[in-house]
């Protein structure tokens, strides 16, 4: 398990260091200058050095990632700045805040609209795949895979605004949505999650209902199950305890890498609900060439999306004692 | 000769079947002698569900398209703003005048708001630039990843150890993201800092960047199966008779790898719409006005509250189109691989 561990944590490093370093290329492949856009009408050679030297943009571009990597895990001098702690990761081109704070601010949004649509979509997709499949073939079965079609084929950017018309102009019964800290207020924090909540987790639920059934019908035609039935089992004993176990293993590996996806924001639904996570600080950062800022945010991304497949690999293994960790 | 897994040595032989015209010397009662092809033919001719929804695919495709004949019969073009010319169009607050957006037998699906162009038209032409960039994006991602994924699975080694690490990278970049960073690098090659991007080259430019990371699954998906085809016996038989490996790739593997490319690309086609879609309602890919589905609900989303029909043509029509490719993609999986479970 350790050795499994290890093994795979640094490959996961070693991803993360290409897509940060990929992005840091990419960055300067763009003939734009950051320096130039923070510097205004009245700009001067010398002002633009000294900003340049601010911006620490003045270096070649493999000391500057040097720099910016050195940052995270030791903290570096930016003048005009002072000290940043570790774990640095610099100042953003375009306010000048600290990309740290900035994505630690925003993070507390995008994390409840990732655990608040995983809460929805793990409890209906999941419940509703458990009916289709208990029900094969039977009216429940064909309603919840019609439905879990038709689910999936909706967007967020076409749902989410018929849902704001309907539930939040028209009927009045929903909040707009907005976010309040948990710790502040819980009662608004829930009302204004709500609907974004909903609607992220519409496509997902549609996504888990047909893994689930379809997972679980294969398991339920195993040899194992039949002979748990002829044992005289309980049903419920071997639809939970035999079927599901069995069915569990591919839907927490695709969970992992969706709650992953998740935490690096939903750029999409943040983007319609006017909310400002992790997705729409990626969009603006951008937007505004705030390489600080991008380089963080994709860092987190990709960051949840890997770390989290680690996990899963090893949440299998204890999920399926027949996997071994090799 | 033995074969050492009696379950799977059919299939070099459909494949053979599939490359020869039906046998003529069998006395010919008409379906006696049937390629794989024709069988899957058969099978989806008999699926209610797949030929209602390839009919609205086709429909789709045809008013895509057929837009400009369509525009010059109706009279209109997507373009125009008819409420300049006649403002008794849109009323005091910019609002299509007349009850629900201002359809009527002149103005089919209404009027947009604020700018006041005909609605019907807009989708039409909206509907021709998504499918256009998605079909495009879709031919190019197949064509990719089929290459990549043969080579790596074919050569394997060192080759398909480097391919397969691309993969592993590629398919843990997050998508949105990806495309967001990559877009204004892909201008930035082409056109100067400021100067206004050519529609054209906006184009182009989501082909490329929804390929460049698109190719990843299609890739992994055909290295695995050759992976399992490159050790049986028909290669063995192709290579000892002394052929080329191109030969090998195109007449020996290729014909094993028709069904899994033609699911997966009926996978990604859909997935292209709503990303393309996505994109320009985010901002990112095609712009106003430029008529596209996605930048008629970024339209739509600025209003939605006063003039909900607006946005429900492009919603409800794209909804329309990809459940009725997905259920046209099970079909053709159902009719294909007829093992294969859902």
């Amino acid at each position: 398990m350790l050795r499994f561990l290890v093994r795979r944590v640094s490959g996961a490093v070693v991803i993360l260091l290409i897509i940060s370093a990929v992005t840091f290329w990419l960055f300067y492949a763009i003939p734009r200058d950051p320096a130039l856009m923070s510097c205004g009408k009245n700009c001067t050679p010398e002002a633009l050095a000294q900003i340049r030297h601010n911006l620490g943009i003045d270096k070649p571009i493999p000391v500057q990632y040097w720099d910016w990597l050195v940052g995270i895990f030791a903290g570096r001098e930016y003048s005009g700045y002072g000290f940043c702690h570790a774990p640095c990761l610099g100042y953003s081109f375009a306010n000048r805040e600290p990309v740290y704070g900035t994505i630690m601010d925003r993070l507390p949004l995008t994390l409840s609209l990732a655990f608040g649509s995983a809460l929805v979509f793990l409890v209906l997709g999941i419940g509703a795949g458990m009916l289709a499949a208990l029900k094969q073939g039977r009216f429940l079965d064909k309603l919840a895979s019609s439905l879990s079609l038709i689910g999936s084929s909706l967007q967020i950017y076409f749902v989410g605004y018929i849902a704001m018309f309907l539930l939040v102009a028209k009927l009045g019964v929903l909040d707009q949505p907005s976010y309040t800290p948990l710790t502040q207020n819980p009662v608004s924090w829930a009302s204004g999650m709500l609907l974004p909540c909903l609607t992220l987790a519409i496509i997902f639920t549609a996504n888990y209902t047909r893994m689930t059934r379809s997972q679980l019908v294969e398991q339920l035609s195993e040899d194992y199950v039949r002979t748990a039935r002829a044992k005289g089992l309980s049903r419920a004993n071997v639809f939970f305890r035999f079927a599901w176990r069995g069915a569990m293993g591919p839907i927490v590996t695709v969970f992992g890498i969706d709650l992953g996806t998740l935490f690096g924001g939903a750029i999409i639904t943040e983007t319609t609900f006017s909310m400002q996570g992790i997705g729409r600080l990626a969009v603006d950062s951008v937007d505004k060439s705030d390489l600080p800022m991008l380089l963080g945010v994709t860092l987190l991304s990709a960051g949840a999306i890997v770390f989290l497949n680690v996990l899963v690999d090893a949440v299998y293994a204890l999920i399926d004692p027949r996997i071994r960790l090799a | 000769m033995t074969s050492p897994m009696p379950s799977t040595a059919p299939l070099p032989a459909v494949a053979e079947i599939g490359a020869v015209p039906p046998a003529p010397s069998a006395p010919s009662r008409s379906g006696s002698s049937r390629s794989p092809g024709r069988l899957a033919w058969l099978r989806f001719k008999r699926d209610r569900t797949g030929v209602i929804s390839a009919g609205v695919v086709i429909f789709f495709f045809v008013i895509a398209i057929g837009a400009p004949l369509i525009a010059k019969l109706y009279g209109k073009n997507p373009y125009t703003t008819y409420a300049s010319s006649r403002p008794e169009l849109l009323n005091a607050f910019s609002y299509p005048a007349g009850p629900k957006g201002g359809m009527s037998s002149e103005f089919w699906f209404g009027i947009e708001p604020q700018l006041g162009r005909d609605v019907f038209t807009f989708l039409l032409y909206g509907i021709r630039t998504s499918l256009g960039i998605a079909t495009a994006a879709t031919l190019l991602t197949t064509v990719l990843g089929v290459v990549i994924g043969v080579v790596a699975g074919y050569l394997g080694g060192r080759t398909d150890y480097f391919v397969g690490r691309v993969i592993d990278i590629l398919l843990s970049f997050p998508s949105t993201l990806f495309f967001i960073a990559f877009m204004p690098v892909v201008y930035g090659v082409f056109v100067a800092p400021n100067d206004n991007i050519p529609t054209g080259l906006r184009a182009t430019a989501l082909i490329l960047v929804l390929s460049a990371f698109g190719w990843a699954a299609m890739a992994r998906l055909l290295r695995g199966q050759v992976l399992g085809l490159r050790e049986r016996e028909f290669v063995d038989a192709a290579k000892v008779t002394g052929a080329s490996p191109r030969r090998i790739v195109f007449k020996e593997l290729l014909p094993n790898l028709w069904t899994p490319i033609i699911i997966q690309s009926t996978l990604l086609l859909p997935t292209f719409v709503t990303t393309e879609a996505g994109l320009a309602f985010l901002g990112v890919g095609i712009i106003d006005p430029t008529p596209d589905w996605g930048v008629m609900i970024q339209r739509g989303a600025q209003f939605y509250t006063q003039d909900i029909t607006f946005m429900l043509f492009p919603g409800l029509s794209m909804v329309i189109f990809v459940l009725a490719f997905n259920l046209l993609g099970d079909s053709v999986r159902d009719a294909l691989d007829p093992k294969s479970k859902r």
